[in-house]
């Protein structure tokens, strides 16, 4: 035993006054944390373990190595490429937007009326939102005719930027994907925005600096870390969402609509290599919540709202 | 500089506002469109699934939301009043939900409640416990963080001292100090967490297809026209659940919450 006892540990004799009685604050927290885990922890954690296991239940890191084969690889890329696409034209679209109504000198009845449709919009996802779109640019819908009886011109038929147009394909995802991510983008971006000091702006054109050159050189800067920690959210956003596109083409090939064919019956013909699937999904949201944190952080340093 | 605000940022609001208002005008014509004018409409409210289905997913919103408030606020509350060192951590729990999507969470559900040894889903009334769950679980995020900005703007040590001062117990400070202060609070988020449960499908269609969301999703294919009439029908309800939210969080910085993905 050693001679120099460190106070306060368990039959010594201690330096302090009483002996406190054990707190059991933490009590209070059990039920949250029993709930999360019954209902969250518990469910990913057997995903997790099925996709370590093969059909008969042994240990092993085939399900993983199968992500790279041609389905699966496939749906990773275009949920990829649909997500990248919507975040960064929704993100730009967003931006443009929030400038527009919070620098751009308009009533303030329409900041405050696009801000809350914002709100609206933002959460008008799913089946109903794919529904207005078919109902608007499907083969009957509204603006399809409307093209057809005022210009003749036939929105699925005839030629569209050198192809065919159709809204059950990537780029109707991406179409409809707008409605809700640039609203987001609206929402989390307008804050940075307002954060820029009207300081800012005046002493740079003291300078003699342009429009141009502000935004260019102080503005954009600034707003940088936020616009892309903005974009990466929407990124999640899109790369998560399963209801609008499985009402709009419930056969195009992403992950979340494959993994919920394979829910419904086994598409993959290997029940593990949907655990691993899953998981890569995870891992993936993970990713962009993390460096959504970390750009967030660093955006806080000028902007204080 | 005129008073009517720059050229560009007007050529920019009403591209997004066109882009914005035209799938809903085109919903509304939609719907309509069926002969006689109101078909569709008549349809629906003739229809007793559809009312099953919306009544169903209220019920579902409201137990949700009960339920959501007792685990929240005697958990936010606790974790100012008492175990400071636990925020951090605490608030990564309510964000996990963001990382897991919801097709990842019912797939794990099904997993886990749908076979032995834990076949839940097979009892009766299973499969809306599980689903309760879920929605719970989905609304931590935006549940706790209006409860704790709620919170913080509340003096909570000075208010329990008060009122333990005077002689009241937990169960009564939690119900007759922390939830009335917080009721600002509490309503946006409850209004929130409303406009969701009505109208998520992803899980949904998996534990409860009789709910509102898949049965819009069946109608959308065999009854376009009254599938029109109730993304309307469905449209105005979100509205309503925000508007409310809006007036309700006026008082409160006007933040509007976001609630991500389906």
């Amino acid at each position: 035993m050693s001679l120099t006892s460190t106070p306060g540990q368990q039959g010594g004799p201690s330096a302090r006054p009483a002996a406190r009685r054990p707190s059991f604050s933490w009590l209070g927290v059990v039920p949250f944390l029993l709930f999360t885990v019954a209902f969250l922890v518990l469910p990913i954690f057997f995903l997790v373990i099925g996709s370590f296991q093969d059909a008969q239940g042994n240990p092993t890191l085939q399900n993983y190595a199968d992500l790279t084969t041609r389905q699966p690889a496939t749906a990773y890329r275009n949920s990829i490429q649909l997500s990248l696409i919507t975040a960064v034209l929704g993100g730009i679209f967003g931006f443009l937007i929030a400038v527009a109504v919070i620098l751009g000198r308009l009533p303030r009845v329409i900041r405050s009326a696009v801000m809350t449709f914002s709100g609206v919009a933002s959460n008008f996802a799913g089946v109903p939102l794919a529904l207005a779109f078919i109902f608007t640019v499907g083969p009957l819908g509204l603006v399809t005719k409307l093209l057809t009886d005022l210009f003749g011109y036939r929105l699925w038929q005839d030629d569209f930027f050198g192809g065919s147009f159709s809204l059950y394909s990537m780029l109707g995802l991406v179409l409809v994907y707008l409605y809700f991510q640039f609203p987001l983008m609206v929402l989390i971006v307008a804050p940075a925005i307002d954060g820029l000091r009207k300081e800012w702006r005046e002493a740079a054109q003291n300078m003699g600096a342009s429009s141009f050159q502000y935004w260019r050189h102080v503005a954009l800067p600034i707003l940088l870390p936020s616009l892309l920690g903005s974009m990466i959210l929407l990124f999640g956003n899109a790369f998560g969402a399963q209801a609008t596109a499985y009402q709009l083409a419930s056969n195009i090939n992403i992950v979340p609509l494959v993994i919920s064919a394979q829910i419904r019956g086994d598409v993959l013909h290997n029940p593990n290599l949907g655990y691993a699937l899953a998981m890569g999904m995870v891992l993936i949201m993970a990713v962009v919540i993390l460096i959504y944190g970390l750009l967030q952080r660093r955006s806080e340093r000028w902007l204080r709202s | 500089m005129n008073r009517f605000g720059a050229w560009w940022a007007w050529a920019i609001f009403i591209i997004a506002a066109l882009y914005m208002i035209v799938p809903l005008v085109a919903t509304f014509e939609f719907s309509l469109r069926q002969n006689p004018t109101g078909a569709a409409y008549r349809y629906i409210f003739n229809d007793p699934k559809f009312f099953a289905g919306l009544g169903y997913s209220f019920l579902i919103a409201v137990i949700t939301i009960v339920i959501s408030l007792v685990m929240i606020v005697p958990t936010a509350y606790w974790v100012r009043l008492k175990l400071p060192r636990l925020r951090p951590f605490i608030e990564f729990v309510t964000l996990l939900p963001f990382v897991v999507p919801p097709i990842i969470l019912v797939f794990g559900l099904i997993r886990s409640y749908g076979r032995p040894p834990l076949a839940i889903t097979s009892l009766p009334h299973g499969s809306d416990v599980v689903l309760v769950g879920a929605y719970v679980v989905l609304s931590f995020p935006y549940m706790y963080r209006a409860v704790d900005a709620g919170l913080a703007s509340l003096d909570v040590r000075s208010l329990t001292e008060a009122a333990q001062s005077m002689g009241s117990g937990w169960p009564r400070i939690l119900l007759r100090v922390i939830f009335p202060n917080l009721r600002v609070a509490i309503l946006s988020g409850a209004f929130l967490t409303l406009a969701i449960v009505v109208g998520e499908f992803t899980i949904a269609s998996y534990l409860a297809p009789w709910s509102f969301a898949p049965y819009l999703s069946q109608l959308g294919v065999f009854k376009a026209w009254s599938a029109a009439a109730v993304s309307i029908i469905s449209f105005m309800l979100t509205w309503a659940a925000m508007g409310v939210l809006i007036l309700a969080s006026r008082g409160n910085g006007g933040r509007i919450q976001i609630a991500g993905a389906r």
